[in-house]
């Protein structure tokens, strides 16, 4: 019998499953052939790192979905018993914890790649959209989960984060209540942050899918931001990026387990091992690592005319995100990596210092010197969009292209 | 160009931000927290099982008045080394309500070792009612719930003293070094020779705070120990295998050139 997954001589079930249902053909062409530039780096692996933080977080998710109980007076008692009576319930835990973590990290460094190297610009403007909507998907989800523990932190933040509604003129106390199922966090909130909750995964696992066909329709990028123009600038996915992105992925799962297993609770707040008790509130209010900031910009907003500072920091909150699904067009720049363009190089180490100086500010009480870094670092952030980059792209001097991939790789410039 | 010679001055104002990421966060308010080498806090580390059998006493003599263990059952005691017979035992000398019965009645009986620790209150009020209108909270959680941990409630427990001058106490709370405000509602739970270890330990309150830790470190995450030693399998199998797709990959790549 002759077993050969590529090539003509497949075995006679996948024929004919393949001549119904063309799976074989399609793993085939767009995991084994698909062509991928040869210079691309391990930044490159940070889409599939994220994936298989994803997958882990589904897979956990779904198990601890069925020793959990979704009720204020239950929930808190059940996640521990997950802990201490669950067979493994205690590593299910953890890693859905970590898990959260972890994604955010590779999904922001991988989002960060592509301002680099300026994977957003045509032909994949819409690749980028898509990514926009999964970083969106990702927070609410996680903004839901972290409600399920009942917590005082998850009471809390829910209760901090539904209010930014009310700010909305006109309408806003009628659609927090709406959102709460009544007039504070309370039963009706858990059971339905659990519902959607488990729904966002659904939504988050579809527009993957989006954005990885879209992927496949336009192909990856690389570090010179030049497309490859002949087949040997190319190597096929498989088993090239495999091994490549499989090595990237044992080194990701590295980092994940010592924080899983020797340090699980460092990235979250202890404060959440006290069950909820909306009679008192906890001296801080502070959400994950991963939404410190946006936390800043939320609070960094003064009242402006008419807008008083609660309604200012939540337009600013948004539009921080916002600002993102424009970034395609906002950077008029005809080169695309980062590499090219020593002036935006400069620039794009000014807005990761701005965001880390936010996300420092973000962990704290919004006052004294956190309160100006933030207020500094937000008028950057969006200063850096709306500004510098639809101006320096139009005056900036980049530095000359490489005629090819291969021409820069034999001059030993990729 | 003008933009280019911005951007260092920027960049350094930025970082200049982040360095402040050092400062203390309210640098008033800093407490010192006593720093103790536990025997479970390295990587490798394992619960001293004789300090938490003898935490285990501590807080039966101490303090089972006030706070319960709500996520402990008696069996769970078994991982500290208790046997069967030291387990029925102390179930034994615990009562727990149970019921209705036939008549419809509730009623006490002796704890069984299968059944939770009960707590010390039927409820909240009662509980309130009993201690000056504060809330002894339960200790199963306790280290993991507070900053510090250990370390943090070694502090509260030996940070008892005379409040200093001027320092006015609220009638009913104690002077606390550690805790937030340092006026707590807990009056001071233990004092020299207040506990007696079966194994003949003398019972310094440093003694007997390090062992009523070690117990309620355990107490707050009984699956610690396991925890580790499948993490440091796990990480020895994924260094391995790293290694191994990376040799793998560089040889595929190799062949490119
Ligand atoms: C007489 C009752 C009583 C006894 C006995 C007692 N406690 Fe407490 N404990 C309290 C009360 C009341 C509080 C709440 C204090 C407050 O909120 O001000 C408390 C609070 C605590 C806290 C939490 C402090 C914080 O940060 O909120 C810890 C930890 C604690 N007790 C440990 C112990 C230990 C360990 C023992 C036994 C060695 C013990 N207690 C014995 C009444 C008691
Ligand atoms: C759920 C989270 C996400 C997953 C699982 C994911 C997955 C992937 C994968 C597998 C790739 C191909 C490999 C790679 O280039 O890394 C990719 C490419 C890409 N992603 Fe994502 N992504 C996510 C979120 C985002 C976000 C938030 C953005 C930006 C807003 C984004 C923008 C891009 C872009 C521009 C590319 C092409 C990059 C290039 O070729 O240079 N993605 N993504």
């Amino acid at each position: 019998m002759k077993v050969k997954s590529n090539g003509g001589n497949r075995p006679r079930i996948v024929e004919w499953i393949d001549a119904r249902l063309p799976v074989f053909t399609y793993l085939q062409r767009e995991y084994g052939e698909f062509p991928m530039p040869r210079n691309v780096n391990y930044l490159w692996s940070l889409g599939a790192i994220a994936s298989v933080f994803f997958a882990i977080l589904m897979v956990t998710g779904i198990f601890l979905a069925m020793h959990y109980t979704a009720h204020k007076d239950l929930a808190f008692d059940s996640v521990e018993r997950i802990m201490r009576d669950v067979n493994w319930g205690w590593l299910l835990r953890y890693m859905h914890m970590n898990g959260a973590s972890f994604f955010f990290a590779a999904v922001y460094i991988h989002l960060l790649r592509g301002l680099y190297y300026g994977s957003y610009k045509a032909p994949r403007e819409l690749l980028w959209i898509f990514g926009v909507v999964l970083l969106l998907c990702m927070m609410a989800s996680a903004f839901l989960g972290y409600v399920l523990p009942w917590g005082q932190m998850s009471y809390w933040a829910a209760t901090v984060i539904t209010n930014l509604f009310s700010a909305i003129p006109l309408v806003g106390d009628m659609l927090v209540s709406w959102i709460l199922g009544g007039y504070s966090v309370d039963n009706p909130t858990l059971t339905r942050f659990y519902a959607l909750h488990y729904l966002m995964a659904f939504v988050i696992a579809a527009v993957i899918g989006l954005h990885v066909i879209a992927l496949h329709i336009v192909r990856s990028n690389n570090p010179l931001g030049i497309e490859p123009k002949s087949a040997d600038e190319t190597v096929p996915f498989h088993p090239y990026l495999t091994a490549k992105d499989g090595f990237a992925i044992v080194v990701a799962l590295i980092a994940f387990s010592l924080f899983t297993f020797f340090a699980p609770n460092m990235l979250g707040e202890t404060v959440n091992y006290v069950p909820a008790n909306p009679l008192q509130t906890p001296p801080h209010i502070v959400p994950e690592w991963y939404f410190w900031p946006f936390y800043a910009i939320l609070r960094a907003v003064p009242n402006l005319w008419i807008i008083d500072a609660k309604l200012g920091g939540v337009i600013a909150m948004g539009a921080s995100i916002l600002v993102l699904f424009f970034v395609p067009w906002l950077d008029t720049s005809p080169v695309r990596s980062a590499r090219f363009r020593p002036i935006y190089r400069g620039f794009f180490w000014v807005l990761i210092a701005a965001i880390v100086a936010l996300g420092w500010a973000g962990s704290r009480p919004p006052e004294g010197a956190a309160l100006w870094v933030a207020k500094a670092a937000t008028l950057y952030y969006f200063a850096h969009f709306l500004v510098v980059l639809p101006l320096l792209g139009r005056r900036e001097k980049t530095l000359p292209l490489p005629a090819s991939i291969s021409a820069a790789i034999k001059s030993g410039a990729a | 160009m003008r933009a280019r010679r911005m951007i260092r001055p920027l960049a350094a104002l930025m970082l200049a931000g982040v360095g402040l990421w050092l400062a203390p966060v309210r640098a008033a308010e800093e407490i010192e927290l006593p720093r103790i080498k536990w025997s479970f806090s390295g990587p490798f580390d394992r619960f001293d099982r004789n300090a938490a059998r003898r935490g285990f006493e501590v807080y039966t003599q101490a303090c089972q008045f006030c706070h319960g263990l709500r996520f402990l059952s008696f069996n769970s005691l078994a991982a500290l080394g208790f046997d069967e017979s030291e387990l029925s035992a102390i179930a034994a000398a615990r009562e727990v309500l149970d019921g209705p019965n036939d008549d419809g009645d509730m009623f006490k009986r002796p704890a069984r070792v299968s059944d939770r620790m009960p707590p010390p209150f039927a409820n909240e009020k009662a509980a309130r009612a009993a201690n000056n209108g504060a809330l002894p909270p339960d200790l199963s959680l306790m280290i993991k719930a507070r900053n510090g941990g250990p370390d943090y409630v070694f502090g509260i427990l030996t940070g008892y003293d005379k409040a200093p001058q001027g320092f006015a106490v609220a009638p009913g709370l104690n002077y606390n070094r550690v805790f937030p405000g340092h006026q707590i509602a807990m009056p001071r739970p233990l004092s020299a020779g207040a506990v007696t270890f079966t194994d003949g330990t003398p019972a310094s309150v440093e003694q007997a705070a390090h062992d009523v830790v070690t117990f309620l470190a355990w107490a707050s995450e009984p699956t610690l120990e396991e925890r580790k030693r499948v993490g440091t399998r796990v990480l020895l199998f994924l260094l391995t295998f790293a290694a191994l797709v990376f040799a793998i990959q560089q040889r595929l790549w190799a062949r490119l050139h």
